[in-house]
């Protein structure tokens, strides 16, 4: 039989679809976990970046700190937060939540600074008081740059909850951490499938997310003006994508 | 776990009988991301270059190497897994194809950034097309490309400690001997190394960078 044949009678056996090692635990598992772990990011980075945007300081540091962030190999740092916090979720946990700070930081600050400031100006000669120019102004503008960084975060955390499973933690890395070390490698490529099929899930649903968060007006006025050249941001904003 | 509660942080003693070890594996982990990043540029500098000459080339060159970014690592060591072993190859062809967007991105964005009115000089003056690229436009786009091997390099230095799960050795084989013992010292070392490892190589292409487009730094 071939291997994609089994492969395919791997996602057909019905022993893989229960109980706690079954493909809805597990998706079920490495969902949660990504799920709050951006959602806490979100909560700490996304306050601290618009900000910083708002009042305009510390761009260097907001700026800065996603380059750190990418310097950091996630798997090692997983690996020490093993020795300090002990097996299990917490160490996985702590390694995306600080996987996931970073962009999301530079993204909020970009994001809002870039607001044009004949718009911020305009509101504030309007007379239109500190707290509402950032809500209904400042906010609404920074929404692409804003959720192009969750987008970002997101699907970093998806990617590299697979590596848990290394520290005997859970969700879909199971498959393939547990099939290396048992030569099974049906397991290892079913594996695979269900974390790349995850990835691109995500990626799609926060591109979504992102479009439907745009405000209508500022989709249009994006489409009619979009410069034919330099359309995409050097990779020096890699993580502003 | 309780081995790994009285055991030490670093037991220096073990440290300086396993040097040769500890620095085989630095050794194989720069060689691990010199080779990716090298092949990486060898496959985006030309599909850079197609994309930005052929307008119907660029929505599939970067879709692809979206696409191949958007596969966690782990999972893209195991889809080659079976057809390659758990191998170095195995291992290349995984952080070539991470290096792909980073790099080809980069390559499209410089060469688009090189200002419309330089390149009618050029032909101006003569240039043909790829004269012209060779001589003028590679160089301005260059601050924008070494932009971007400075991401892939930093970026492929963190997936290499993960290649170690598919054989490839490395920093990460450090990590997972200390796993596996329940031995704190190799994994200390090794995560240890491998960050300060990210932040040199970053640290050192930055100035590179610097150095080799001496005109970008009045601006």
């Amino acid at each position: 039989m071939s291997f994609l044949a089994r492969v395919a009678g791997w996602f057909l056996d019905p022993a893989h679809w229960q109980g706690s090692n079954g493909v809805p635990t597990r998706l079920e598992e490495h969902v949660l976990m990504s799920l709050a772990a951006t959602a806490a990011a979100a909560a700490v980075a996304l306050p601290v970046g618009v900000w910083l945007g708002h009042t305009g300081r510390g761009g260097l540091w907001a700026i800065n700190v996603s380059n750190v962030g990418r310097a950091i190999p996630s798997f090692a740092l997983l690996v020490l937060l093993l020795l300090v916090l002990g097996l299990g979720a917490a160490p996985a946990f702590v390694t995306l939540l600080a996987l996931a700070i970073p962009p999301m930081v530079t993204n909020a600050y970009v994001g809002i600074r870039g607001v044009d400031r004949g718009l911020v100006d305009a509101a504030r000669g309007l007379g239109m008081p500190d707290h509402l120019v950032l809500l209904r102004v400042e906010l609404p503008n920074a929404v692409p740059v804003l959720m192009a960084g969750v987008r970002t975060a997101g699907v970093q955390v998806v990617a590299t909850a697979t590596l848990a499973a290394l520290v005997a933690w859970g969700g879909l890395g199971r498959y393939i951490v547990d099939g290396l070390s048992q030569l099974d490698y049906v397991q290892v490529f079913a594996g695979a499938v269900l974390v790349a099929a995850l990835a691109g899930a995500t990626e799609l649903t926060l591109a979504a997310l992102q479009r439907a968060l745009t405000p209508a007006g500022l989709r249009r006025s994006r489409r009619a003006s979009r410069p034919r050249r330099g359309r995409d941001r050097p990779a020096g904003a890699e993580t502003a994508r | 776990m309780p081995a790994l509660v009285v055991d030490p942080w670093v037991r220096w003693d073990w440290v300086a009988e396993h040097a040769d070890v500890i620095l085989a594996a630095l050794a194989q982990h720069v060689e691990l991301t010199a080779i990716a990043v090298g092949a990486g540029l060898v496959i985006s500098l030309p599909a850079g270059v197609l994309a930005t000459r052929v307008r119907a080339a660029r929505g599939p060159v970067l879709g692809g190497a979206g696409v191949l970014y958007t596969i966690p690592s782990l999972a893209l060591f195991a889809f080659f897994v079976p057809l390659t072993g758990l191998s170095v190859l195995t291992a290349e062809i995984g952080l070539v194809a991470y290096t792909l967007l980073i790099l080809t991105r980069n390559v499209v964005v410089g060469l688009e950034g090189v200002p419309a009115e330089v390149e009618d000089a050029a032909t101006g003056m003569g240039f043909r097309s790829f004269h012209r690229l060779i001589a003028v436009e590679l160089p301005l786009a260059l601050p924008v490309i070494v932009a971007g091997v400075r991401i892939a390099v930093v970026t492929t230095i963190g997936l290499v400690t993960v290649t170690a799960v598919i054989g490839a050795g490395g920093l990460g084989q450090l990590i997972l001997d200390g796993l596996t013992r329940q031995f704190r010292t190799p994994l200390v070392v090794g995560g240890v190394l491998s960050v300060a490892l990210a932040v040199v190589a970053d640290l050192g292409l930055a100035i590179l960078q610097r150095r080799l487009t001496p005109w970008s730094r009045a601006a």
